[in-house]
């Protein structure tokens, strides 16, 4: 059994295949070109409280919905223009776990920061990018 | 207000504006260094021909929690084209927390021709200026470093004990929620590594961007500075200072515009912060305001 949820899984494997730091970044760089943000029939400005991640100096919002069949949708917002690594990590999990099971996006643990961006990452950094994990799972108790 | 030698600096030379880097950024005798907590954004885009020096890569100490060493750092100057006379300019996301964190560190080792370009990265891009995504290549140079100097502007946990016994002032530059000790609590989310919350007795609490105008990341004037730390803090300009936040990077915010830009001539800066001193048996904490 693979640690995560078979398309995170296939990222997972793809960044960790790549060559040096270097090409780990412009991998993570191209996802976050891909971030698309959180769509006005969902949340409009300000959004609320309840949505931001805590610990996040990117600014960033998690919305989870599940449909009738338990299938996910992840919705993010990442308000800090800056804030790249956050729009990586958010169009990643986007993009793979969408269509899920709740139960299947409950198994991601914060682990995938580190899977994806290595261990460099200040604790800062990791803190808000593991927030952001945390906040999908904590919503999705809700 | 972009014109610096207007803002009443005690040593306004280290402060230089995105139109300064601009002009001087082809000198050989000028380096541009971007730091940043987002290990992402230098590849995407950086002020052309700068170089990266990376906290967690390039300055840590990989095994102990400590800085490179006078070796790690001739090595570290060398390959970034760095002499002992060339004017190393940082500049970086978050207001300039890790080009603030740098520019600390190139001061443990006498680096003392270093500036902060106002406004970091923020203030660049807003202005649409230059950016470049090549990694530029300088000649290896020869870097002569003195032995890390930790007795002048850093602080150990014994030094703070002591600090502390002493009743002596120390600033606590975090959210007024990690100075309270209430961000420990909150249900669900991780609790910043530490077992404890609070701050350390003694500290005053002025949030690291309290030196920043808001608008666009630039220091604010001196006189502004003082209200702040001097006229609503009560800080004076001869205090023994401590700074201290998480892990020091906030903190060397704080500790740049006090003895820069303010001229306080006895700051340290305790990079222990609170991961090491939420995590320590037996010393004082004190919660609340």
């Amino acid at each position: 059994m693979t640690k995560y949820p078979q398309k995170l899984q296939a990222i997972v494997d793809e960044i960790n295949s790549t060559f040096d730091r270097n090409e780990r970044i412009q991998f993570l760089i191209e996802y976050s070109e891909k971030y698309e943000k959180v769509s006005e029939e969902i949340a409009n400005k300000p959004y609320p409280e309840e949505n931001r991640v805590e610990y996040c100096e990117s600014d960033a919002y998690v919305w989870t919905a599940v449909d009738q069949n338990k299938r996910v949708q992840l919705y993010f917002a990442v308000e800090n223009p800056s804030g790249i690594s956050a729009k990586a990590l958010a169009a990643i999990l986007s993009e793979s776990l969408n269509g899920e099971k709740a139960e299947t996006v409950f198994t991601v643990n914060s682990d995938i920061v580190f899977d994806l961006f290595g261990n460099e990452l200040s604790m800062g950094k990791n803190l808000g990018l593991t927030g952001i994990v945390n906040k999908i799972k904590h919503q999705l108790t809700l | 207000m972009d014109n610096i030698e207007s803002r009443g600096y005690i040593k306004s030379e280290v402060l230089v504006s995105t139109e300064w880097v601009m002009k001087n950024l082809t000198k050989n005798s000028v380096r541009i260094v971007e730091s940043n907590e987002d290990p992402l954004l230098y590849s995407s885009g950086h002020i052309p021909g700068a170089v990266q020096i990376d906290w967690t890569n390039d300055l840590n100490d990989h095994v102990r929690r400590d800085y490179l060493d006078k070796n790690g750092f001739e090595k570290l100057m060398s390959s970034n084209g760095i002499s002992n006379d060339t004017t190393v300019v940082f500049y970086g996301d978050k207001n300039n927390w890790w080009a603030c964190y740098a520019f600390w560190i190139f001061q443990l080792f006498g680096h003392a021709n270093s500036k902060i370009m106002d406004g970091g990265r923020l203030k660049w891009i807003n202005e649409k200026l230059p950016l470049a995504k090549d990694l530029p290549t300088y000649p290896q140079t020869e870097y002569i470093s003195p032995m890390r100097n930790d007795h002048e502007i850093r602080a150990f946990r014994d030094d703070v004990l002591r600090h502390v016994r002493n009743g002596l002032p120390l600033v606590d530059v975090r959210s007024p929620e990690e100075f309270n000790g209430l961000r420990l609590h909150m249900p669900d989310y991780p609790n910043e590594g530490s077992l404890r919350g609070g701050h350390i007795p003694g500290a005053v609490n002025i949030p690291w961007a309290e030196a920043v105008n808001s608008a666009d990341g630039t220091f604010r004037s001196a006189d502004e500075l003082r209200q702040i730390y001097e006229i609503d803090n009560h800080l004076q300009k001869d205090d023994e200072l401590i700074t201290y936040c998480r892990i020091g990077e906030r903190s060397s915010h704080t500790w740049f515009a006090l003895t820069y830009l303010l001229g306080y001539e006895n700051v340290r800066n305790y990079d222990g912060s609170w991961t090491e001193w939420g995590n320590m048996v037996g010393v004082p904490v004190q919660k609340g305001k």
